[in-house]
């Protein structure tokens, strides 16, 4: 009964106009907008990225919709799983325009993918927001008119964690790197080491150890940086590996020996309580409740306010959500400024020339579509250390710096590990 | 007859696609290609050899085309499929020395093995094969013309139809050639076959090349037709994926592989269109649903095995 | 893990791929008991809990795959036969998302409960040495069972030939599932014990089965103490990788199993088994 009522309170609220509509539709417009939302849904990856991002979707597309839509037209997501070879994420792309007809796609958290899915894109010109993946080969080596990044690309992560070990122990001499053996580990350690060595060249690495990815059991990796005994170790582990190594490595007593620094939010906000005291983490962006100021930002409080309702937390993990509902942002603002410039309901064509450095609002603060002509946005990078609080007994983040986004990415036309090794020319850091 | 209607069935598949929605034709694509290194292990499943590492030969030719267009700088489809004849054809005939000698379990264990060790490789060598992040291949040029983009698509299409048809013919008189029969009868009884005079190894030493061969251009195909290349490509799941479809199609015949690629390719897409969580779950019934109750595949069907030329396979000791 | 797996093997002669799962299964239970159940006050309750989880997950879903699937493929083709089980491996695999969800599931209490070894100026975690002695007994445990006691006889008469001793009395299909539902358990009780080192997540059932693959085929398909020794020398192949090698990590399993099949093909302890006339 209870349940019957809600429904039906619900399709009153559906039908009623919406409170906050904006204007009439502009001419041409369709019923609906279709929007493909690609994430992972299944397999290792999908618990820590894929499902906190389709979250993030649920609750954003409604919060759109409540809002009377973008230009006026709800937005109809149509979900599908990242999950699977390359040769499958290719047709499900392919399947998503020709079959579910969608007008624009947003997806890909796996790096591989989005190597993979923007030259399709271009094929057959639709639409392609890259909302989560990393490399920083999409823009670097290719041209795309299709195809946006609205997330910072892993340069961040590794300039920022450079940046902020210097600021938290300038004295440090010995690293130490820990990275899954794959594509986004190597990255992280290429990026993060030269970074460092550039700003500090004494540094030494002492250790470099790359366990298969998902390897779950890093005792014997452990054992290697207990006997190494490095200043600092970097890792850039997700999932059962850094799990793993928070457990094994708290118990072993790897935190006392060395700082650690983990580059990457790879872990569910409920996983939070679980990090061990003095681990010092990074976001690929403002990604945390507190960073921006919700007082400050009104998108981020309502962010915040409508996961907590919809799933009794915030959406799952700092690292998938919030880049979704920033990929929804940028797609809503170009949009409407593409519909506010011609007038009309736009071509591809038109919103790819209103998306081309756009800049827009999100929970994560104004991002800017700075770099890679204009397709490729930057975000600030935010780092802090993990610490218990005795009196409350759980875990908050202190020691918390941002640093802005013009200081860890390097301009327009100019490629990460280059900027690196020129020394990061025209960085602008407070 | 049996020609005839071989070619029939081709000039289906030859006709009607400029008529589907493009990513149909894509699947078609990607089935036909795929179809050639299932036909790989359909053949050595013939001679009663299960691998579980077939996907070594396909990677193979995956990525062979994938260095030939980065650093050679070779951009004539016809050159790169040369070249994955060349490859495949070595790889297989360095490790067939070995693996010749093995049966049973043992012969897929070596194979998955070395398919896992060129995995770890192509994973590794990170600043030449791209690591997990994989290869962009380029739209390859056809007898030096780049098709336009139009019709791109179709034309990498009825490439890789044309292509694999006439693979396919040549692997069926590869069967129907006394090699073939020897290696069939290996299945059945090994020892008979040597008391006979016939030599074992060379049978199964030959057809390990040609399934290596048929799964190298596979790899090629299927590359040029998805774009990108990644190591996955080699690990145990796409050799898996293999035996399934071989075993989806049955191995009554060289044309069943096809009937399973192509049913599998689509099983697939509509179980993560309507299912995206449960995908795996629904090919798991699939399977129990072919294992129980077509045990001779997709391709005990159709009742055309026997007029093909060979009895259905039993699946009976 | 590995031991649960070539006894099944042995016994049923099916290659069982959905063995990972089993494994997951076991894990997770384990893990889930764990979180409701066990309370930091008596440790010993969470390696109870384990436990139970590991014979819970053995005893239900060993008889349930082994009577309704694996009987009807008994004397088919060995392809047939490892295709079935890899069918139930994909429907297990999202049995388990269904169940407990892709959050991962995370119980390491009895992980920290067991205290610190120094050896040699590193501190190492206790827990892996009772995971040792734990595998230790189960091994002897099982060893002693086929070879000191009736069950074991005629475990060993079963899988020598089958109608004969169908023939001399001995009820076959019983012994079947007896034996596939005992690798079951063992496969959850690896699972449940090594439960506290990880996170779970969905797909560890597949990741694990490759690496039990590898150890077994070294050992060689079939006998117990060929497992531990597999189980062994990929252990300590994986550690002097990572302290002499680290960027051999991900070759070093393969690498012997490939040697090792090439030197010896059934395996280091594993019997030839005759051509087929």
């Amino acid at each position: 009964m209870k349940t019957r009522l809600m429904s039906v309170i619900a399709l009153i609220a559906v039908l009623s106009p919406p409170a906050a509509a904006q204007g009439p539709a502009p001419k041409g417009a369709p019923k609906e907008l279709r929007v493909g939302i690609v994430t992972l849904l299944s397999g290792p990856a999908s618990s820590t990225f894929g499902i906190p991002a389709k979250k993030a979707a649920d609750a954003w597309v409604e919060k759109i919709n409540e809002a009377g839509g973008i230009g006026g037209v709800k937005v109809v997501p149509v979900l599908t799983d990242e999950a699977g070879p390359g040769d499958k994420v290719v047709a499900e792309f392919r399947r998503l325009a020709a079959d579910e007809k969608v007008d624009l796609v947003i997806g890909y958290i796996s790096s591989a993918n989005c190597v993979a899915v923007p030259a399709v894109a271009e094929e057959l010109r639709l639409l392609t927001v890259l909302f989560d993946c990393g490399t920083t080969r999409v823009f670097e080596e290719a041209k795309y008119k299709y195809v946006f990044r609205t997330a910072a690309h892993t340069g961040i992560d590794g300039i920022g964690a450079a940046r902020y070990l210097l600021a938290a122990k300038p004295d440090v001499k010995t690293i130490a790197g820990l990275n899954q053996d794959y594509a986004w580990g190597r990255d992280s350690w290429e990026i993060f080491s030269r970074a460092l060595r550039k700003l500090k060249p004494d540094v030494q690495v002492v250790e470099t150890l790359w366990p298969k990815l998902f390897q779950g059991d890093l005792s014997a990796e452990i054992s290697k940086l207990l006997t190494a005994k490095p200043d600092v170790i970097f890792h850039s582990l997700w999932g059962t590996d850094l799990a793993s190594v928070n457990s094994q490595g708290r118990v072993r007593g790897l935190f006392r020996q060395s700082l650690v620094v983990h580059n990457n939010s790879a872990f569910l906000f409920k996983e939070f309580r679980d990090l061990p005291d003095g681990f010092v983490v990074g976001f690929r962006g403002t990604h945390w409740p507190e960073v921006p100021d919700p007082a400050r930002n009104p998108l981020q409080r309502e962010f915040v306010e409508r996961c907590t309702k919809k799933f009794g937390e915030p959406c799952g993990s700092p690292h998938g959500s919030y880049h979704m509902v920033q990929a929804l942002q940028g797609v809503k603002t170009a949009y409407e400024k593409a519909i506010k410039a011609t007038g009309r309901w736009p071509s591809a064509d038109d919103v790819v020339r209103a998306f081309e450095y756009l800049e827009f609002d999100s929970p994560s603060g104004r991002i800017a579509m700075a770099v890679g002509g204009g397709h490729q946005a930057i975000e600030d990078s935010l780092y802090g250390t993990v610490k218990l609080d005795a009196q409350r007994n759980q875990n908050v983040l202190t020691s918390v710096r941002v640093f802005p986004a013009k200081c860890v990415n390097p301009p327009d036309g100019v490629k990460t590990l280059d900027w690196i090794d020129q020394g990061f020319r025209g960085a602008q850091c407070p | 007859m049996v020609i005839v209607r071989a070619l029939m069935g081709l000039a289906l598949f030859l006709v009607v696609p400029p008529f589907l929605p493009e990513w149909i034709t894509f699947l078609l694509t990607l089935a036909w290609a795929k179809a050639l290194a299932v036909l790989g292990v359909v053949l050595l499943l013939r001679g009663g050899l299960l691998t579980f590492g077939h996907a070594l030969y396909y990677a193979v030719g995956a990525y062979t085309a994938g260095f030939a267009v980065k650093f050679l700088g070779v951009h004539e489809g016809l050159v790169v499929l040369v070249l994955a004849v060349v490859t495949g054809a070595t790889t297989s005939a360095l490790l067939g020395l070995l693996l010749a000698r093995y049966r049973g379990v043992h012969f897929g264990l070596l194979n998955l093995a070395f398919s896992m060790v060129l995995y770890a490789i192509l994973l590794k060598f990170y600043a030449v094969t791209g690591g997990t992040d994989g290869l962009r291949l380029p739209t390859p040029l056809l007898a030096g013309i780049k098709p336009p983009p139009q019709s791109l698509r179709l034309t990498i299409y009825y490439v890789t139809v044309v292509l694999t048809a006439l693979l396919l013919y040549v692997a069926h008189r590869f069967t129907a050639s006394p090699l073939g029969y020897t290696l069939r009868a290996v299945r059945d009884n090994e020892v008979r076959v040597e008391y006979m005079g016939a030599s074992v190894r060379q049978a199964i030493y030959c057809s390990y090349i040609v399934a290596g061969v048929l799964a190298s251009v596979g790899g090629v195909l299927a590359g040029f037709s998805v774009g990108h290349i990644v190591p996955e490509v080699s690990f145990w799941t796409q050799s898996g994926e293999f035996v399934f479809v071989a075993l989806l199609g049955g191995t009554g015949s060289v044309v069943a592989p096809i009937a399973g690629s192509i049913v599998f390719e689509f099983v697939r897409n509509y179980a993560f269109k309507y299912s995206p969580y449960t995908w795996q779950m629904t090919l798991g019934i699939v399977l129990l649903i072919i294992i129980f109750f077509l045990p001779g595949g997709l391709w005990s069907l159709t009742g055309l095995a026997r007029r093909w030329g060979f009895a259905t396979r039993r699946w009976t000791r | 893990m590995s031991a649960g797996l070539t006894f099944t093997y042995g016994v049923v002669r099916i290659l069982n791929l959905a063995h990972g799962n089993l494994y997951a299964l076991g894990a997770y239970m384990g893990a889930w008991l764990v979180l409701g159940w066990g309370s930091s006050a008596w440790p010993v309750l969470s390696y109870l809990l384990l436990f139970v989880a590991a014979v819970f997950i053995g005893v239900t879903a060993g008889p349930v795959i082994e009577r309704v699937f694996l009987r009807r493929v008994y004397g088919k083709a060995e392809e047939i036969q490892i295709l079935l089980t890899f069918s139930i491996l994909l429907i297990l695999e999202d049995v388990i998302k269904l169940v407990w969800g892709v959050s991962p599931l995370f119980a390491d209490k009895p992980y920290t409960y067991m205290g610190l070894v120094r050896l040699g100026g590193v501190d190492y975690a206790g827990y892996p040495f009772l995971l040792t002695g734990i595998a230790v007994v189960t091994g002897l445990l099982l060893w002693l069972v086929v070879t000191r006691t009736r069950f074991g006889k005629v475990l060993i008469s079963v899988i020598t030939d089958r109608e004969v001793s169908s023939a001399l009395g001995v009820n076959v299909p019983r012994i079947y599932t007896l034996a596939f539902t005992l690798g079951a358990v063992f496969a959850a009780l690896g699972g449940a014990f090594t439960a506290p080192m990880f996170s779970l997540v969905p797909g560890i059932g597949a990741e694990v089965i490759v690496v039990s693959f590898a150890v077994v085929a070294i050992g060689g398909l079939g006998s117990i103490g060929g497992a531990a020794l597999g189980a062994l020398l990929v252990g300590l192949a994986r550690a002097t990788a990572v302290h002499l090698f680290p960027e051999l990590d991900l070759f070093a399993i393969y690498l012997i199993m490939a040697l090792v099949l090439l030197v010896r093909p059934q395996g280091l302890f594993g019997q030839v088994e005759a051509r087929r006339i």
